[in-house]
């Protein structure tokens, strides 16, 4: 099964079981159902909680938050991720808000969709990855998609959470499979950690690095990881937690600690990004057991290029990943 | 069957400059859709089929000094202010010779006096700024600004008409109205009319139903002349047709409504008034349009740092 297909039965599956389930965006009716189909059949099946809305990003994740204000779970969908800027002040402002800002706890159960990053040359106000803007914001959780998460299981964690959620796919993924890592490794949960994705070749606390990085870059890292093994001899294991923040490192402490090397790596440009705050975190946890701090990999900080050569050298490729692990394991 | 007789005698006074400059754009977006299809494209692109007159019509009513605004749909924009097909085929295709180096594409390009990005409302608001600083700084030009039916779900839109009407600034909003945005019709994305919603703000407002290029320059030319001298903004309205997909095989619309479209077509319509100099600058442009795409595909990539 592709993801995008495991998100679409996902939202099925949540507006059959749950009646007071909406999912509202821009486009997502049938037969169109939506800019990238994830909406599929969800308008035919339950046409009065399927709300196909005007150009009007703001409005309708503040509609959202009056539906979840009410009790109600509000799934939106933000066609591209890019335009979340223009819901911002409704997410941080009143929804993230309202859980507590009234002294006592309001749930507010509620998830922005937003599709994600680049890859596909649509340009520099299309592709961009913004979950750096919605980290440390209190009362608000950031979530990404990934081939190793079954969707359906992350969107009753977000729902069940009793805050807004934000959850970022990257577009790529949409036509990958699941739970696809190739034939050298295996994957599976993290003992202790429900919401960490595993992937590594036998002994995961034995890897020479610990990547931590979320779905969208799954991909990438799987294929950094095998270049790495088969060419160096470099052992690595991959971390992929479905939820970015707030982030526990904690549970991830006793592979951190037997690796030469930890690396952070995400698709965002560089500056103010995810992984600076997880590698703070693991900094104050164990920052004597390291051998050194923990590296970060993100795009270049720069605009997202349109034509695809230009847009490859911005973005995270494989190679950036192999050549950061080499990096962070010199001695 | 009368409306259609006006418009075919109208459109006999289509000269050569309009004509060759309407054809052009028809087959620059015929020729992307083309390069799409074999692949040889990268990205997305929305082609302005069907809707190419609008920012013909308009640009003999625009000076050198007015800022133009395109959008999303704006390939027409670009080459109704610049004679730059293949510039700007090098934008979208990432080549040598790009307008802006194969960063911006399609959406995203800045030239002079004009602009164009990918996010809907955003560039009103910067409209209106614009025309802010040319009120004071060069009295006499405009900002003109190119947005669709569905951009009027923005709020945005709405602080930028009160602003530029409180102020009386020189905006031109020129809306293409083609009934859809992207798989919405206009009637379950908009409640009221655009009318109603610019008379709202004390906004004039003035609707254009024909594809005539004269009939709408000779409409136009004292309304446009009023918002350079003072009288603030302006709302001109098209009702136009979408030809093409939003973007590219994403067409769901019935076909009773691509027939309407076509039926509409200024194509058509223009071809029906002079057959014969019709098809001799319609083989012109393609012509033109197929050496260009030639040319720019042998040229190297574009060059540039982050
Ligand atoms: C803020 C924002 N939301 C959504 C989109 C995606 N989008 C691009 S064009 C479009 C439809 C625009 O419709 P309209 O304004 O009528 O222009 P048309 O495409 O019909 O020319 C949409 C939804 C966008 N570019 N920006
Ligand atoms: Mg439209």
């Amino acid at each position: 099964m592709r993801v995008g297909e495991n998100l679409n039965a996902a939202l099925h599956g949540l507006l059959e079981s749950d009646p007071s389930a909406y999912v509202i965006g821009e486009d997502i009716l049938d037969p169109y159902g939506g800019a990238f189909k994830i909406t599929k059949g969800l308008s035919s099946r339950f046409p009065e909680r399927v709300l196909g809305t005007p150009i009007s990003e703001s409005g309708i994740t503040g509609l959202a938050a009056g539906l979840a204000l009410c009790g109600d779970a509000a799934v939106v969908e933000i066609m591209f991720g890019d335009f979340v800027a223009l819901a911002f002040d409704q997410i941080v402002n009143f929804a993230a808000k309202s859980v507590t800002m009234y002294g006592s706890r309001v749930p507010i159960r509620m998830v922005v969709r937003c599709p994600t990053g680049g890859g596909r040359g649509y340009g520099p106000t299309h592709s961009q990855s913004l979950q750096k803007h919605f980290v440390g914001v209190p009362g608000l959780s950031v979530y990404e998609m990934s081939p190793l998460h079954d969707n359906r299981q992350v969107f009753d964690a977000m729902l069940a959470s009793g805050g807004p959620c934000v959850f970022f796919e990257d577009k790529i993924l949409y036509t990958r499979h699941m739970n696809d890592v190739g034939d050298l490794f295996r994957h599976d949960v993290m003992p202790g950690a429900e919401d960490v994705a595993r992937v590594f070749l036998d002994d995961p606390e034995k890897a020479d690095c610990v990547i931590i990085a979320p779905g969208g870059m799954v991909d990438r890292a799987v294929r950094a990881m095998r270049g790495l093994l088969l060419e160096q001899e470099v052992t690595c294991c991959l971390l992929v937690p479905s939820r970015l923040y707030p982030f526990d490192a904690e549970p991830l402490l006793p592979v951190l600690r037997g690796a030469r090397a930890v690396l952070v790596a995400e698709e965002g440009t560089a500056g103010g990004t995810w992984g600076s705050e997880v590698a703070h975190r693991i900094h104050r946890l164990i920052w004597n057991d390291l051998r050194r701090p923990v590296a970060l990999v993100s795009s270049a900080d720069s605009v997202i290029p349109t034509a695809a050569h230009l847009e490859r050298a911005v973005l995270v490729q494989d190679s950036t990943i192999h050549d950061a692990v080499l990096e962070a394991l010199r001695d | 069957m009368t409306e259609t007789g006006a418009a075919v005698l109208h459109a006999r006074r289509a000269d050569d400059d309009d004509l060759a400059l309407l054809l052009l754009i028809r087959h620059f977006e015929l020729a992307l859709l083309d390069l799409f299809g074999r692949g040889e494209l990268n990205g997305t692109t929305h082609t302005c089929l069907g809707q190419e007159y609008v920012p013909v019509a308009l640009r003999r009513l625009l000076a050198d000094a007015d800022h133009v605004f395109g959008n999303h749909r704006g390939h027409g924009h670009y080459l109704a202010r610049f004679d730059d097909p293949a510039g700007l085929l090098a934008e979208i295709m990432g080549r040598e010779g790009a307008v802006c180096g194969g960063v911006g594409g399609s959406q995203h390009i800045l030239r002079d006096r004009y602009v164009s990005t990918g996010v809907q409302g955003e560039s009103l608001p910067v409209a209106a700024g614009v025309a802010l600083h040319l009120k004071r700084t060069e009295p006499g030009a405009l900002a003109c600004v190119f947005i669709g039916d569905g951009t009027w779900g923005e709020g945005a839109v709405y602080e930028a008409l009160n602003l530029s009407s409180l102020w009386r600034l020189p905006l031109l909003v020129i809306v293409e109205n083609n009934g859809i945005a992207q798989s919405t019709p206009t009637t379950r994305q908009m409640a009221g009319t655009v009318r109603a919603r610019a008379e709202a703000f004390g906004v004039r407002h003035h609707g254009i139903e024909s594809s005539d290029l004269s009939a709408i320059r000779d409409e136009l030319a004292p309304l446009v002349a009023g918002v350079r001298s003072g009288g603030g903004p302006l709302v001109v309205e098209f009702a136009t047709h979408r030809l093409g997909p939003h973007s590219k095989g994403d067409d769901t619309r019935d076909p009773e409504t691509v027939r309407q479209a076509r039926d509409n077509d200024w194509y058509r319509l223009y071809a029906e008034a002079d057959p014969e100099r019709f098809a001799r600058a319609d083989e012109a442009q393609r012509a033109r349009v197929d050496a260009i795409v030639r040319e720019v595909s042998a040229r190297p990539p574009s060059r540039w740092r982050p």
